[in-house]
């Protein structure tokens, strides 16, 4: 039995759960290093970290990427009113990316990187081994015939049906990906400029395009489960995501203070960073004003609780800790210290791994032909997933930052002859790490909580009346 | 929000508004652009310090250390090693004994791989990371100790 308006919105089905897959791989490889932060031989000969490090950050791109597409699969076609332009382009691609991300995982921990890098030919065309970006060229172009593959079905849809507000920001900020994403390419020997036009994929896509797709998300999301206005939850998208590029391009300056870089980059990038959490906090407002205003109790409940909780934890984590470190006079001290991984940590999660999983709560009950929701068990222990990972992410965002303001204390703020080394810092935070791995393994019982309620049947939740 | 304010009105200030950004975003990188060569001291950039960035890169180096503060912060940062370890005096010869003596197997220790690396590539690599600690980056880091 099939619940889904147009057939072809199947195809999120199978981004999503590899997405899930992925998320899983993301999770182990997390606590692995976690561990070797606190047993420094911990599988040093098998998976050194910087192995570890790869796998965790790549994985953690690629089910997002995954998470995005599958996302645009199943709300475009209904945005647009009309059948998805090739469902057979959507199967393809993804198995083009499944096994060309499956092989650059696989590479990254079957031989040596420097290896890989020989295999792939990276001498002819070096794009390896800068953060993040450490995917083989030919992994990264693998990446750009998929993304044009995956425009162009998208693309096709929306011109040949509805353009709803939706429908344009997620385009703009897939698009934006995209185009973005092409600095990839470019590795000059400067490491000055390699760096800063490094940023123009690192930061404009998590801070720029990536969030459009997040306020295209959830804006469909809530107008499905409060049944509000279209018209209303649409001006409210324009003017957050209107905050969060005006903010977020020249806040890209925050990234430019310890560069080769003029001065006049610390004034830029403080005072707009300043704005950046502004959207986030208006997502917020926007998220519980539109759930209070509902018209119709939805049943299914997890997914009204996942889209209130990436507007919360987005704010916190993409917000409030990044503001705490992101002007220019305090990141002097906190750049590159665990206060960034803190962050980080908790910015990625709240912003876009819970953005995903609020569309995979929404969506699968309906791709796999439960109905609106999933059973009232099979939610509870969804939900259980839900407080789980969150409230383990808050605690390894709060043990980070400690760790963080420990070693900016030691390392940082005394004069040099009087500061502690970095590895005799590392050795006084040991506390902090191991409670933050503690929390990794609460954070992992959630994950698991989460996909077991995936397998608990029953009869689908009715609406309450 | 009240009813004055359309959705058209919010939606061409987000385009509006990002295009306007994103002007100035491209004018100051043009601006930044036309000023880091004096910052990045590029005239030194040799061919020794070319490979060095290679076998930087070819090596996932920045999966555990920092250069200038980025990367990941398990090992330490290598923007201002070359001050640390003795600039002009010492530098090269303790990198040279350092990446030679790896792993340190002492045991519960974080370890560095032993990546084999020939004396003309340790050069190289130690040649990229004195080009980096020249470069003027405002004064960071805070101290030595990166």
């Amino acid at each position: 039995m099939s619940t889904l308006k147009f057939q072809s919105q199947a195809v999120a089905k199978p981004y999503f759960a590899f997405a899930l897959i992925l998320f899983i791989g993301q999770i182990l490889f997390g606590l692995i290093m976690g561990l070797q932060y606190v047993v420094g031989d911990f599988l040093a000969g098998a998976i050194p970290f910087n192995v570890a490090r790869m796998v965790h950050t790549n994985l953690l791109i690629v089910w997002l990427l995954f998470g995005f597409m599958g996302s645009a699969y199943y709300l475009v076609p209904e945005e647009a009113d009309t059948e998805l332009y090739s469902p057979k382009l959507a199967m393809i691609l993804f198995w083009v990316f499944a096994a060309a991300g499956t092989a650059t995982i696989l590479g990254y921990l079957l031989v040596p990187y420097s290896t890989l890098a020989e295999f792939t030919f990276n001498e002819l065309w070096p794009t390896m081994g800068r953060e993040f970006l450490e995917q083989p060229t030919i992994t990264k172009i693998g990446i750009v015939v998929v993304a044009l593959g995956f425009l162009f079905n998208l693309g096709m849809t929306i011109l040949k049906g509805r353009k709803t507000a939706i429908n344009m920001v997620l385009m703009t900020g897939l698009i934006g990906l995209a185009v973005f994403f092409l600095f990839a390419f470019y590795n000059p020997v400067n490491l000055a400029l390699d760096k800063y036009f490094w940023w123009f994929v690192v930061h404009l896509w998590v801070e720029g395009v990536w969030e459009l797709i997040m306020g295209a998300i959830l804006a469909y999301v809530l107008i499905k489960v409060t049944g509000v206005d279209r018209e209303v939850i649409e001006k409210w998208l324009y003017v957050i995501i209107a905050m969060a590029l005006i903010s977020g391009i020249l806040g890209t300056g925050h990234h430019f203070y310890w560069l080769a870089t003029p001065e006049y980059w610390q004034w830029v990038g403080s005072i707009f960073s300043a704005i950046e959490p502004l959207p986030f906090f208006a997502m917020v407002l926007y998220a519980f004003n539109m759930v209070n205003r509902r018209r119709r109790e939805h049943p299914n409940k997890a997914a009204t609780l996942w889209a209130l909780g990436t507007s919360v934890m987005a704010f916190l984590g993409a917000g409030v800790w990044g503001f705490l470190h992101t002007l220019a006079p305090v990141n002097y001290y906190t750049h590159g210290s665990q206060i960034t991984a803190a962050h980080g940590h908790m910015a990625f999660y709240g912003a876009y791994a819970m953005i995903v999983m609020t569309i995979i709560s929404y969506a699968m009950p309906k791709l796999r032909g439960i109905g609106e929701a999933n059973s009232n068990k099979a939610q509870v222990c969804e939900m259980w997933g839900f407080w789980l990972m969150t409230v383990a992410m808050v605690f390894i965002t709060l043990f980070l930052t400690g760790a963080g303001i420990l070693q900016v204390w030691l390392q940082r703020l005394p004069e040099s002859g009087e500061a502690l080394s970095f590895m005799a810092t590392q050795d006084k935070l040991a506390i902090f790490y191991w409670m933050r791995e503690v929390s990794g393994v609460i954070f992992l019982l959630g994950l698991l909580a989460y996909i077991y309620s995936f397998f608990i049947g029953g009869k689908a939740a009715e609406k309450v009346s | 929000m009240s009813e004055s304010f359309t959705k058209g009105m919010a939606r061409n200030i987000y385009y509006g508004g990002s295009v306007f950004f994103l002007l100035i975003f491209l004018a100051l990188t043009f601006h930044t652009t036309k000023e880091m060569p004096q910052r990045d001291h590029r005239e030194n950039l040799t061919e020794s310090v070319a490979r060095g960035k290679a076998l930087w890169e070819d090596n996932n180096c920045i999966g555990c250390h920092t250069l200038l503060g980025e990367g990941a912060y398990f090992a330490p940062e290598l923007g201002n090693v070359y001050y640390r370890r003795g600039g002009e005096e010492g530098f090269k010869q303790f990198f040279s004994g350092w990446l030679k003596s790896q792993p340190l197997n002492i045991p519960g220790r974080r370890q560095m791989p032993n990546f084999h690396l020939n004396d003309q590539e340790i050069d190289d690599l130690a040649e990229f990371l004195k080009w980096t600690s020249e470069m003027n980056v405002n004064n960071w880091p805070p101290n030595i100790e990166g």
